[in-house]
């Protein structure tokens, strides 16, 4: 067992609007990865996803508020930390976030050169313009990007180009937690598994110690991601590693969702996707039992008013259901 | 739920045509900045076929769905619909031709005029196929039918606007609209990239449904291969302009023959192969 780089425990935080009920958008999430590796995040739009990565980061600002929980990166607890210490401290150095559609946030009236020089100087303001130059022409000739990428503007790169040079300046300082919100799904095909591959030398490389990778394509998640969880109304539902939670699903949420993969492989053509139907609650009032209880074909009359237990096999599996692994099964076989 | 469906592919070809092109072409700009954007496609959509468009960004797929939609004009070669050579030269005309042919854009959320309430869009659909005498009672039958269908319930949504609903429901909304309508040909363009995994499914399944139950041709436009192998019978993959292969969605995606599918298809995570990441090179100019 290697490493611990990120500890999540129990982690709640909740949006507070001013004319409305709070939402409680990550309710007690938990979770770790070891060095060297990558966890996926997988589940449908509005499912908290996106609110797990900025809080994660620390760095709250309204209407995202912290209420409980433990970030532990690298053995430095930083929830309680204020905005500016995390901002100075943390932000680049230990934790690098890229979020939603990064690419179309570069100021076009400034050189790639210059975002280069602000990441730098966040930290270090004495820094060497030179030397600048210099550390970020030798990063990027190593992630495969052509130097004169430096000296343009971000108008005169494509796509897919942007994307990946937003990446490289991001982990320009070497973090050791880098946490991708949608980095390719802006992206046609090519583009994308170029992206990947950059993330995958990054790690390999040992620039990023270990990442958190969201998004809702599933079958990209398998082929970058060590280990999957999946999300579901502010709440992991199950995790383990990606062969087993794409071929071997527990909870029926994620079963549903592994059945709506589409592949150009011989035999999805002739299988029925499974659809879930309706719609997710409503998280200002969370359902008091299991939140997937409403869609669930599988759901007892006792699912809706008991606490849900989470099931810990102890090897990093885990699922929240009150059925057991042989019941649920037996209810899939049937299908 | 429980009933496999297997889909095996029909054959269309002596169906009767529906939409054929011939040397349709469209250009952009002039001298030396002229660049064909769609360059001499000939195709043939049949009644009740599901024809798939597959490429990737700029590749012209846009550009070919507002030519079909008559939204754009054609630089050269000719639309055929249902035979004869379209003509939609007047305002009239060309209402007369939307009433065959429909669309669903990629973005629900720009699909629908905010002002209107969902009960008036619905309406509108009644009046255009020629409802405006029904009583009201047959009209609510009518919407409440539509929605039926796509899994909504039209009392929930009587009095609400658009931006109300989840993009997945809008997108849902947009195929009650098509029931409403019956055209002869749905265009969908990327109707699933902005709704995630699970109202993707429910979508499909819909859209195949629709085509089942009205016998309608849809004309798929999407740049996800795998999308394309499960929907479809007929795929066209274009590049740059043109269509490199055509053909039965088990023959081209399972044995592809251009260079280009074959990239494609790599390109493609996979679940039950390795994806093979060697082959891209980070250096290539894009």
């Amino acid at each position: 067992m290697g490493k611990i780089m990120l500890e999540v425990k129990n982690l709640k935080t909740k949006y507070v609007t001013r004319f409305h009920e709070d939402v409680y958008a990550v309710d007690g999430v938990s979770f770790r990865i070891e060095e060297g590796k990558s966890l996926g995040v997988a589940g449908e739009s509005g499912c908290g996803k996106s609110t797990l990565a900025l809080s994660m980061m620390g760095y709250y600002f309204p209407p995202l508020h912290y209420i409980s929980g433990d970030i532990i990166i690298d053995g430095t607890n930083i929830s309680g930390m204020k905005p500016d210490d995390v901002r100075k401290n943390i932000l680049g150095t230990e934790i690098a976030y890229i979020p939603q559609a990064a690419m179309n946030a570069l100021n076009p009236t400034q050189r790639i050169i210059r975002f280069v020089t602000d990441v730098i100087r966040a930290h270090d303001p004495k820094a060497d313009k030179k030397e600048i130059r210099e550390r970020a022409e030798a990063r990027f000739a190593e992630l495969g990007l052509p130097r004169d990428v430096l000296d343009k503007h971000a108008v005169e790169l494509s796509g897919g180009m942007k994307q990946r040079t937003v990446i490289a300046v991001s982990t320009i300082l070497s973090p050791k937690v880098l946490i991708a919100d949608e980095p390719s799904s802006a992206l046609d095909v090519t583009s994308q598994k170029m992206v990947i591959k950059m993330m995958r030398e990054l790690m390999e490389k040992g620039y990023i110690k270990s990442m958190l990778f969201i998004t809702h394509e599933l079958p990209l998640l398998y082929n970058v991601t060590d280990d999957i969880m999946v999300m579901y109304a502010g709440q992991i539902v199950e995790k383990g590693t990606a062969r087993e939670m794409v071929f071997d699903p527990v909870h029926p949420y994620s079963h549903g969702l592994m059945g709506s993969i589409l592949v150009p492989e011989e035999g999805t053509r002739g299988s029925k996707l499974t659809a879930i139907p309706g719609t997710p609650p409503n998280l200002k009032k969370p359902p008091q039992g299991c939140r997937f209880a409403e869609r669930c074909k599988f759901a007892r009359p006792e699912c809706r008013y008991q606490a849900i237990p989470e099931t810990d096999f102890g090897d990093g599996r885990m699922y929240r259901c009150l059925l057991g692994v042989d019941q649920l099964k037996e209810e899939y076989s049937h299908e | 739920m429980s009933e496999m469906r297997t889909r095996t592919v029909k054959d269309y070809s002596n169906a009767p045509l529906c939409l054929s092109g011939r040397g349709v072409t469209r250009a952009f700009g002039l001298g030396e900045k002229r660049k064909l954007a769609v360059d001499h496609v000939d195709f043939d959509f049949h009644e009740g076929e599901f024809v798939s468009i597959v490429g990737e960004s700029g590749s012209g797929k846009t550009t070919l769905s507002k030519m079909l939609l008559g939204l754009l004009n054609l630089t050269e070669g000719q639309i055929l619909f249902q035979g004869k050579p379209r003509d939609i030269s007047t305002g009239r005309k060309q209402r007369e031709y939307w009433k065959g042919i429909q669309a669903i854009f990629q973005d629900p959320f720009s699909s629908f005029n905010v002002f209107h309430k969902i009960d008036s869009v619905l309406l509108d659909c009644i009046h255009m196929r020629g409802g405006r005498h029904l009583s009201k009672e047959k009209k609510i039958e009518m919407m409440t039918e539509a929605c039926s269908f796509v899994n909504l319930k039209f009392a929930e949504l009587t009095n609400k606007y658009p931006f109300e609903l989840s993009g997945g429901q809008m997108q849902r909304l947009m195929i009650a609209r098509i029931f409403l309508l019956k055209p002869r040909i749905l265009l969908a363009d990327e109707p699933t990239s902005m709704v995630d995994a699970c109202s993707r499914a429910t979508i499909l399944d819909m859209l195949l449904d629709l085509r089942n139950e009205t016998g309608m041709t849809i004309i798929f436009i999407t740049h996800d291969i795998g999308l394309a192998y499960y929907i479809s019978d007929t795929v066209y993959i274009m590049e740059h302009g043109r269509f490199v292969e055509s053909g039965n969605a088990e023959e081209v995606i399972l044995n592809p023959q251009a260079e280009y599918t074959k990239r494609l298809i790599s390109d493609v995570p996979k679940i039950h192969e390795e994806w093979d990441l060697s082959t891209v090179d980070l250096l290539r100019a894009e």
